[in-house]
Formats: C-alpha cells, sequence, structure tokens
C-alpha cells in the first residue's frame, strides 16, 4: 500500500490495474493478497518468492505475519502482528 | 539536475593518489577508557572527528577498521590517545598513519598527567595538525568519477524497497557510469536473493566470490538464529527477511556486480561492489554480525566511502564521522516529521511526482553539492554516532586496505 486503506475498495496501479476489494484495513507499505493463495503455497512479491502461506489466504486479504512466514527464519512466527515485537523473549524482562 | 554528472568541485589531494571531499583531523582511541578524554580534546574544535575502539584485548578487523579510517580521503592527519595498559597500540597507529603520508602524532593518558592536563595536550596538537593540513594539502578538481559512495538501508518500512532504495539504485546507475564506485553491502540482507543476485555477477570470479558471501551468510543466519529484520520492519510492513531482502537489493541499481570486498579493503576498480561485514567462521564461533546500523556505515566508510547514503522508511536519526551522511526516505510523512535530519524525499516517487530516473538525477545533484562542501542534514545537527565492536574477518593487508 503506498497509503493507508481503509475497508472497500482499493485502486490497484501499476502492471496489476484495477480494483480490489479488502475486507479489513491494510496500513501503508502492508501488502495485499491479489489473488486466493493456498496454505503452504509460495507467496510471491515483484516474482521473488518472499515465504509460505501458513493458512489459507483470500484476494484482498491483508498478507503479514499472521498468514506468511520465512521459509529460512523460524523466528518470524513469534512476533506479534500488530507491532513486530518478539513475544519469545519475555521471560528476559521479568 | 543532468549537470551534476558534469560538475566539479575542489577536493583534498592525499598522497596515495584518492581525493577527499572533507580536510579532517582525526583523534582514535585506542580503548574505552581514554574515550572522555579524546571527545573532550574533540569538543568545540573545528573539523575535528573521533573513532576508537572500546575493548581492551585488541582485535584485527577493528585495527584494520581504525587504521582504514585513519587513512581515509577525507582524514589529513590523526592523533591517536591510548591509557597506557590496552593491547591496542596508539603508537603503531600513529606510524601506519605517517607511512601513509599523513602528519601523526599520540601519547598515553598515564604519561601525560590525567584528564584535564590530556585533554590540554590534545587540543595543543589537533591545533597544530589542523594548521598543518589546511595550509599544506594539495587542492585538487573532483567529480563523480572520483567518489566511491556507499549505501545501506535501516529503519526499513514498506517504502524503502518501493521508492527510497530504488532511488539510490538510479543514483548508483549513473554513479557507476560517471566512472565512480558504489558499494552496497549487507548480504544478509540478500538471504532469499541467491539466482537473482548471482544474474547480475560481472564475471565468473564475481560470481564465485558472491556465491561464497551468499553461502556464508545464509550459514551465519542460521547458525546464530539472526536474520537481519527488526521489529520495526515489521510493524512498517514487511513480513518476512525474504521479502526485506527484495527492498534492500533495489539499491544496486541495474548495472553488473564487479566482486566482493572486505572491511577495510578499496574496491579494485570502478564500477558496482558488494561489501561482505559478515564475520568469518571462527573458534570463538561467528559473533554478531552488524549490531546496529552506525557499524555498517562505519565497514562503507573503512572501503573509501567519501560519502554515505543511509535510506530509511520510518526514520533514524544518526549520522557518521569521516564521512558526510546523506539521509533518503521513500516515506514522505517520515520527510515531513524528520525535516531537520532528512536530506531527499523519494517519496515523491510514490506519489507520481517524480520518475525514479528523475529522482536518480537529483540525488546526484545533492551528492555533488554535499561532497563540493554542503553539509549534509546530520553534520547540520552534529551528528557523528560512532560504533564498532568485536568480530572475526580475514583482513586484508593494509596495502590493499588502504593502497599505501
Amino acid at each position: 500500500m503506498i497509503d493507508d486503506a481503509p475497508v472497500g475498495v482499493i485502486e490497484l496501479i501499476g502492471a496489476t490495474h484495477g480494483e480490489i476489494v479488502a475486507p479489513e484495513n491494510i496500513a501503508r507499505g502492508h501488502k495485499v493478497a491479489l489473488r486466493d493463495i493456498k496454505a503452504n503455497e509460495a507467496v510471491v512479491k515483484y516474482g521473488v518468492r518472499i515465504g509460505h502461506a501458513t493458512k489459507p489466504i483470500a484476494r484482498g486479504a491483508w498478507v503479514h505475519l499472521h498468514n506468511l512466514a520465512s521459509d529460512l527464519d523460524d523466528r518470524s512466527g513469534t512476533l506479534d502482528l500488530h507491532s513486530g515485537a518478539p513475544t519469545d523473549t519475555a521471560t528476559a524482562y521479568v | 539536475m543532468s549537470d551534476a554528472l558534469a560538475t566539479s568541485w575542489t577536493g583534498f589531494l592525499r598522497p596515495d593518489g584518492r581525493k577527499g571531499v572533507r580536510n579532517l583531523v582525526l583523534v582514535v582511541y585506542t580503548v574505552e577508557c581514554a574515550q572522555h578524554v579524546s571527545y573532550a580534546i574533540a569538543n568545540g574544535e573545528e573539523d575535528t572527528h573521533v573513532i576508537g575502539f572500546p575493548g581492551c584485548y585488541d582485535n584485527a578487523y577493528a585495527i584494520r577498521l581504525m587504521l582504514a579510517l585513519a587513512r581515509h580521503p577525507n582524514v589529513g592527519a590523526v592523533l591517536s590517545v591510548g591509557l597506557g595498559c590496552e593491547y591496542t597500540q596508539p603508537e603503531k597507529i600513529a606510524d601506519a598513519v605517517r607511512a601513509s603520508g599523513r602528519p601523526a602524532e599520540w601519547f598515553f593518558i598515564q604519561e601525560s598527567g590525567g584528564t584535564r592536563t590530556s585533554v590540554a595536550k590534545g587540543k595543543e596538537i589537533v591545533t597544530r595538525l589542523r594548521a598543518q593540513i589546511r595550509k599544506e594539502t594539495p587542492r585538487v578538481p573532483m567529480s563523480l568519477a572520483d567518489l566511491t559512495v556507499g549505501c545501506e538501508c535501516g529503519g526499513s518500512d514498506g517504502t524503502s524497497g518501493l521508492a527510497g532504495n530504488p532511488a539510490v539504485g538510479a543514483f548508483f546507475d549513473l554513479l557507476v557510469n560517471a566512472g565512480g564506485r558504489a558499494v552496497f553491502e549487507e548480504t544478509v540482507e540478500m538471504i532469499g536473493l541467491r539466482e537473482h543476485m548471482l544474474a547480475r555477477a560481472a564475471s565468473a570470479e564475481a560470481k564465485q566470490q558472491l556465491a561464497a558471501a551468499y553461502d556464508k551468510a545464509e550459514r551465519y543466519c542460521k547458525s546464530v538464529r539472526q536474520w537481519s529484520v527488526s521489529p520495526g520492519n515489521f510493524a512498517g510492513g514487511l513480513t518476512t527477511i525474504e521479502e526485506k531482502s527484495l527492498g534492500a537489493f533495489a539499491k544496486s541499481g541495474s548495472r553488473p556486480i564487479q566482486g566482493v570486498i572486505r572491511v577495510a579493503e578499496a574496491p579494485r576498480g570502478p564500477g558496482l561492489w558488494i561489501l561482505d561485514s559478515v564475520p568469518d567462521e571462527h573458534f570463538m564461533q561467528f559473533g554478531y554480525t552488524n549490531p546496529n546500523d552506525t557499524e555498517g556505515l562505519m565497514d562503507l566508510i573503512s572501503v573509501g566511502s567519501q560519502i554515505v547514503l543511509f535510506v530509511t522508511g520510518r526514520g533514524s536519526v544518526i549520522g557518521s564521522p569521516v564521512a558526510p551522511l546523506v539521509k533518503i526516505t521513500g516515506n514522505s510523512a517520515t520527510f515531513r516529521a524528520m525535516a531537520d535530519d532528512m536530506d531527499f524525499d523519494a517519496g515523491r516517487v510514490l506519489a507520481g511526482e517524480l520518475t525514479l530516473a528523475q529522482a536518480g538525477r537529483e540525488l546526484a545533484g545533492l551528492v555533488a553539492r554535499v561532497a563540493a562542501g554542503e553539509p549534509s542534514k546530520p553534520e547540520q545537527l552534529g551528528h557523528r554516532e560512532y560504533f564498532i565492536m568485536y568480530k572475526h574477518q580475514e583482513t586484508p593487508s593494509l596495502s590493499e586496505g588502504c593502497r599505501a
């Protein structure tokens, strides 16, 4: 997203032009699924595999830590969805 | 802005033939215990910057890095200050700097009577060295062909890969076309792009170097379970290291990659180069790679970059000693919120106000103005963050690293 997008119709610019309906808010800098993606299927951005879907992702959905994981970084599934803060080191702060 | 490619300015000729865009005196401390005195010496002095190493035990990587900074094109003279019991020797630093044709002096605080007398002695030396290099350093014409420019990104968000880094890539293409040297680093942020990166190699030798650097970076990340992606990146919309890599690699532009250089090693010729700053495998294990953005910048400056570029989507307020830092953001909201800190708004590309090619030419003009003496935003604010830590890397010899 080049700007914050509220629920509703998102205009697509560039190579993938057209419109898409987002069922949730998607913030600037975040990603939207351009088509349905199956669980474990590769997630591709600009022609490069950036990881795999951890659950089915519907066209128009926000794609982030809750449904996409790195193929390499096994810590990427443990991060807080909104802040990105780690949740696996909580005991270090006690 | 296309005149930036033909523009020339006056620089400072060093004995090794390289040209600097600043004429600095550098104070170098050889242990944390000498850090306060070193900063007190430089405090209030014009054109005097501070670097050093905090550890008492010495480290080959840190010494090579400090010597590369002390013999950097922007540095005219050096004062090295030690406490008096550490492993790293200020006298040897001064000797290596003198061997490069620059004036250099050194002393131990324990032999100079404490904080006050050491600071007074250091200030007297700095004043003398500065007068000497201002008088004696030959001035020469410079253009983009004489520049080595390094770039890294930090505090990245989704705009860094879409606008900030691509704008630098467009500038790097112009710099390489003009005969200059462009250096980008962070092989740990090329994870996931192995084939994409190898396809850019200028030669079979370069391809082999790139493959070795990539494979080491992946082994490193796996072994320490540390991938170069942070909470702020996730909050900014990046989900995986592979996605971040895609954006980070965009700063490389489109020219062939000539090969891999290591910390303190100058590019072996004009063109685009990758700096490998990842630790080598060692009996003390890998250790950490660059723990923060500042050490990455020091590594880029150590290869001779007279100017360094920093791309940040979320915003950052760091600067650097030795080489001016130019801050670029692909996020126009960040540019407005941090107007005093940001030099270049590449977010205009996303807003459709500027093409990438125009952004590259405008950035070339900005770099040329900073090279000619216009202070960058971090310079105006007095930012000179500095950080290096212990690391093991097979270090190049001094003659390779600093072209003695």
